[in-house]
């Protein structure tokens, strides 16, 4: 049973209608909010912790929980809510549609939030590529402010709230929250220690809380439909609606919102055309955004899209960024682009992600062309494995897992690729090939 | 490749315009929130009086002194972030993504194109001045994939002969509508959204 149109949050995702706030508002957007706020910091914390809202950034940690870690009394240093818009996952660009089509969403939500919090002011921070997004967020956020729904008495709710735009510049490291805060505050994007978490010490040393785009743009439509209703679809603690962006070897590939925990042939056979050639063509799906691993079509068969379905596969939902590989795919050229993708974006700042990260990306291409030793698996698979884990954060994590998934599923076709390079280059060298 | 620092920068009034919005988002004593927008604000600068938006070292100096931080931390930002060109760049910055869901796709053949139309390979520029080409990690547009971001906007669902297009049209001084060059809305499925047919609003 698919979603209906009705139970969509995102009702613009496609921008078939105007963003303004004025067809936001036809749209629902903005309706009652300060009775909202008017039933207090509690019961909005509350709500959500009942709805089962998981964070959407791809951590998938409780909402509700998370906002209830900001400290309870108010004091001389403020309080912030920040917005992570640097959606950088190689895999994801839902964050985009939302800013762009759907932006009252996430203002509303927004206000919402940051008083939930007891913050006065927000800053969303988004990817330097997205300008474009930028600009309509800004625009809207101006709109927000002249309707009095932003800045003192928002909403006329009796709460002052600010919200700013604030543009990144190129680097998927700030997606990482702490890394994102000192971009925020004018730094390179390398990531902290915690402890301390944002909670405590977070943007200019105050508590801080930071939430994904999409997270913070579904709370008012849960506060105004109910906890119950959000936490209706999907399995238990794999709660509520997704946007998932399906891409790859499929005929239509597209962004749509559905049902959690719905079945990945039926999101990819009905929402995008299914795969090239038919299902029976499918080799692989990467299930959450390029840190999750692989899963052969054997999996993909039958397995469920949400945090938990995938977890028992030793990947994940991530940022439910389903990428679909055919059998036409190189797929040890497909792993290897990616771990060039975590080496270019290493902060640096850690040794074992600094260095490992080049290291497996050279080792991986080696492996595309088969210039390797079958023993040099092990050794890759190893080293991975003493990187993981021991950086300040999930970026190379993140950067390993691809690889550990390759060798998990693939590892005969990467044997088979050094047999064969081993077999072409054995050949004696009387017998060149006219080709080469 | 060598080219010359500029011995001067200031601020034009539209520039300060920006900047006076830019520094009223963050406390008083925050400024160096500001550093990152006016890197953009200077190469934004440098784009529109020299046809090249790039980040000059003396530039750096300026928004040190008036964010009162140590140059130094200014180049260290300027450098750390991928979007900041230390050098000069052509009319054009043609910003191709090569990861993985745009690999899949068919980036390859993109690559190939803005070869062919463009004459150059990535890091280069065109000897006209027209064009930098970059290869750059993933965009953000994936279920639009291939995408290749010419300046502020993205050009997607691309194949060699409509990214040949896009080149030759911009060589004519033409700037084709942004988004999908298949005529797709936006993120929806190609022929037509198959969700949000029945929703409410306008």
């Amino acid at each position: 049973m698919a979603l209906s149109d009705k139970d969509r949050i995102f009702t613009n995702l496609y921008g078939l209608q105007d963003w303004r706030l004025a067809a936001a508002q036809k749209r629902g957007n903005w309706d009652g909010t300060g009775g909202i706020l008017g039933k207090g910091r509690d019961w909005i914390i509350e709500e959500m912790k009942s709805s089962g809202l998981r964070g959407r950034g791809g951590a998938g940690f409780p909402t509700g929980m998370k906002w209830s870690f900001m400290p309870k009394q108010a004091s001389e240093r403020p309080h912030y809510l920040v917005v992570n818009a640097d959606e950088s996952e190689p895999g994801t660009c839902k964050d985009r549609d939302i800013i762009r089509h759907d932006p009252h969403t996430l203002i509303e939500g927004c206000l919402i939030a940051g008083f939930a919090m007891g913050a006065h002011a927000g800053y969303i921070y988004i990817r330097g590529e997205y300008y474009n997004e930028s600009r309509v967020l800004d625009a809207a956020i101006d709109e927000a402010y002249a309707a009095g729904l932003l800045g003192r008495n928002a909403a006329g709710s009796g709460w002052d709230f600010d919200l700013y735009v604030h543009r990144g510049a190129g680097a998927y490291i700030c997606g990482e929250e702490t890394a994102l805060i000192e971009s925020l505050e004018g730094k390179k994007g390398m990531p902290r220690l915690k402890p301390p978490f944002p909670a405590a010490v977070g943007l200019y040393g105050c508590p801080t809380t930071v939430n994904n785009v999409e997270t913070i743009a579904v709370v008012p439509t849960i506060l105004r439909r109910g906890a119950a209703w959000f936490a209706g679809f999907g399995r238990p603690k794999n709660s509520g609606t997704k946007i998932f962006c399906i891409q790859g070897h499929v005929n239509k590939p597209c962004n749509v919102e559905e049902e959690m925990s719905i079945p990945m042939r039926e999101l990819i056979e009905r929402h995008a055309g299914g795969v090239r050639g038919g299902w029976d063509n499918l080799m692989c799906v990467i299930p959450g955004g390029s840190s999750t691993p692989l899963l052969p079509k054997h999996i993909c068969d039958d397995v469920l899209m949400d945090f938990d379905a995938l977890r028992e596969h030793k990947s994940g939902l991530g940022t439910a960024g389903v990428i679909v590989m055919d059998k036409s795919t190189d797929i040890v050229r497909a792993i290897a682009r990616l771990s060039r993708f975590y080496k270019h974006e290493s902060c640096g700042q850690c040794t074992p992600c600094r260095e490992g990260m080049g290291w497996v990306s050279r080792m991986m291409d080696r492996m595309v062309e088969g210039r390797a030793e079958i023993a040099e698996i092990d050794v890759l698979e190893d080293v991975t494995k003493r990187i993981e884990g021991h950086t300040i954060c999930a970026l190379a994590d993140g950067g390993v897992w691809p690889v550990q998934g390759l060798i998990r599923h693939y590892r005969p076709v990467m044997e088979a690729r050094i047999a064969d390079y081993k077999a072409r280059h054995a050949a004696p060298a009387a017998l060149p090939m006219a080709a080469e | 490749m060598s080219f010359e620092q500029p011995e001067h920068f200031a601020f034009d009034a539209d520039s300060e315009t920006e900047i006076a919005k830019i520094l009223s988002k963050y406390p008083e004593a925050k400024k160096a929130s500001g550093v990152i927008p006016l890197l953009y604000v200077v190469q934004r600068q440098m784009g529109r009086s020299t046809g090249s938006a790039w980040v000059p070292k003396v530039a750096m100096d300026v928004i040190a002194a008036r964010l009162n931080m140590p140059p130094i931390r200014v180049y260290e930002v300027a450098t750390f972030y991928f979007m900041f060109n230390m050098k000069p760049i052509g009319r054009h910055h043609l910003q191709l993504c090569g990861t993985t869901p745009c690999m899949l796709r068919g980036s390859d053949d993109v690559m190939r194109a803005c070869h062919d139309a463009a004459g150059i390979r990535p890091g280069q520029s065109s000897s006209d001045g027209l064009f930098t080409l970059t290869e750059v990690e993933c965009l953000g547009a994936c279920v639009n994939a291939p995408v290749l971001q010419v300046d502020d906007d993205y050009y997607e669902d691309l194949d060699y002969d409509r990214t040949v297009a896009l080149i030759e049209a911009l060589k004519r001084g033409e700037r084709p509508a942004p988004g999908s060059s298949i005529g797709r809305q936006t993120s929806a499925p190609e022929g037509g959204p198959l969700t949000l047919i029945d929703v409410g609003g306008e």
